[in-house]
């Protein structure tokens, strides 16, 4: 399975953000997206989920299932967290297992993983901003998805966390999947490449 | 897909349960509607009870309509509703789910408290189970006619009024037919069927055409 994204081009309140942009992403690579604030990397990714309709160019993939939508095979972690803050932890998780599908760690499991095991009874809105970073990162563990979307992953994280979320991707990567994240910072991957929007 | 259905349905109904829900805060708007209009009209009783059915039905009407602005946009301004996008699950029958929640924790919990409030307005008894019976087949297509406004406005900042305001115009047939079954059980010309199965009939309508809008609506907003 391949995605391909040819000359897309984003317009947003009537400006230009971007065009031309193409890539591909296809089983165990990475996607750093970089890109000074503004130039469309959240946007970007809003495209490749489906939230927005690009305002030029194609998004396919190639290879596997015919109808697939590239946003029913692939995880999104974004600014906001899909998180509801008066459940708990493991209440956010087992509602994005079931509503994603495809199970896989458990929702205990997941949060062990990105070392929040105390946490899982806890209303999500107690959080500090990293720990609930963490628990949507969780959310990558509990349902099996072969594309992660990352949207600047690794912000409000310490750097422990960090490492953990590193060591996260690349067993993804090693078990065939692709990673897209848009970043400013470093994101640990050896073998990833970088896709620059604008200047 | 079933599980995805009921995951959506079972989170709908626990946060209505906890604190910020809006379930108990449409039963203490109906219960205040109705506690002021005596004070208002007086202590007429004739008065009173003729127009009970009707003040039960704008008042249940009213707070089905406050609480629909947070249907949607909420799951929208934290990105719930981009995982459910991403599920299998299609999205109508995710709105299908959550339509079905906001009943559950509003329209149910009104239809079911309102003899009580029928106390307050002199109901004669025999109009009773006519209001709950109209009111529970009713208050369905309220939430869903109620979804396609919420919809519009899920990714409004600040949507706030602009779902009442949408979504009243469409209510009036469902007002109309729902006061009408629950006077005609208190006698009159008309049997009490004849409105009721009518008011069956556009819950049920409301139901398939809500649940479509509103997922169209939640499709192409960017």
């Amino acid at each position: 399975m391949r995605l391909h994204a040819e000359n897309l081009a984003c317009r947003r309140g009537g400006r230009l953000i971007f065009e031309g942009l193409s890539f591909t992403l296809g089983q165990a690579e990475a996607i750093a997206l970089t890109g000074r604030n503004g130039a469309g990397k959240s946007s970007l990714i809003a495209m490749l989920c489906g939230r927005l309709r690009p305002d030029g160019g194609t998004i396919r993939l190639e290879g596997g299932d015919e109808d697939a939508q590239l946003a029913e095979i692939s995880h999104l972690v974004g600014h906001r967290d899909g998180l509801k803050t008066a459940l708990t932890a493991r209440e956010n998780l087992a509602f994005a297992q079931d509503v994603l599908g495809d199970a896989a760690a458990s929702p205990e499991e997941a949060l062990a993983v990105v070392g929040l095991p105390h946490a899982a009874e806890l209303p999500v809105g107690y959080l500090s901003a990293g720990q609930r970073r963490r628990v949507a990162l969780a959310r990558l563990l509990v349902s099996r998805r072969p594309y992660w979307l990352l949207d600047e992953p690794m912000s409000a994280l310490d750097s422990a966390s960090q490492l953990m979320l590193a060591g996260l991707m690349r067993d993804h990567l090693a078990q065939g999947g692709a990673i897209l994240a848009a970043t400013h910072g470093p994101l640990g991957l050896e073998g990833a490449r970088e896709v620059r929007i604008g200047p | 897909m079933r599980r995805a259905f009921l995951a959506i349905l079972k989170r709908d109904l626990a946060l209505a349960s906890r604190a910020g829900g809006g379930g108990e805060l449409a039963l203490v708007f109906f219960l205040t509607l109705v506690v002021l209009v005596p004070f208002a009209l007086g202590p007429d009783l004739n008065l009173l009870s003729r127009i009970g059915p009707a003040i039960l039905w704008l008042g249940a009407l009213l707070s089905v309509l406050i609480g629909l602005d947070r249907l949607f946009q909420s799951d929208e301004e934290d990105g719930s509703l981009d995982l459910i996008r991403a599920s299998a699950l299609p999205l109508e029958l995710a709105v299908l789910s959550k339509g079905l929640a906001h009943w559950l924790t509003t329209g149910l919990p009104l239809a079911l408290v309102s003899p009580l409030l029928g106390l307050l307005v002199a109901l004669p008894g025999e109009g009773v189970l006519p209001l709950i019976a109209t009111l529970m087949v009713g208050t369905p297509a309220l939430s869903f006619i109620g979804a396609g406004g919420a919809a519009l406005a899920a990714s409004l900042r600040r949507g706030g009024l602009i779902v009442p305001v949408l979504v009243a115009p469409l209510t009036v047939p469902v007002l109309i037919f729902g006061v009408s079954a629950a006077n005609a059980a208190l006698g009159g010309t008309v049997p009490f069927l004849t409105p009721f199965l009518i008011l069956c009939a556009i819950s049920l309508m409301a139901i398939v055409v809500g649940t479509i809008a509103a997922a169209a609506a939640l499709r192409s907003a960017d």
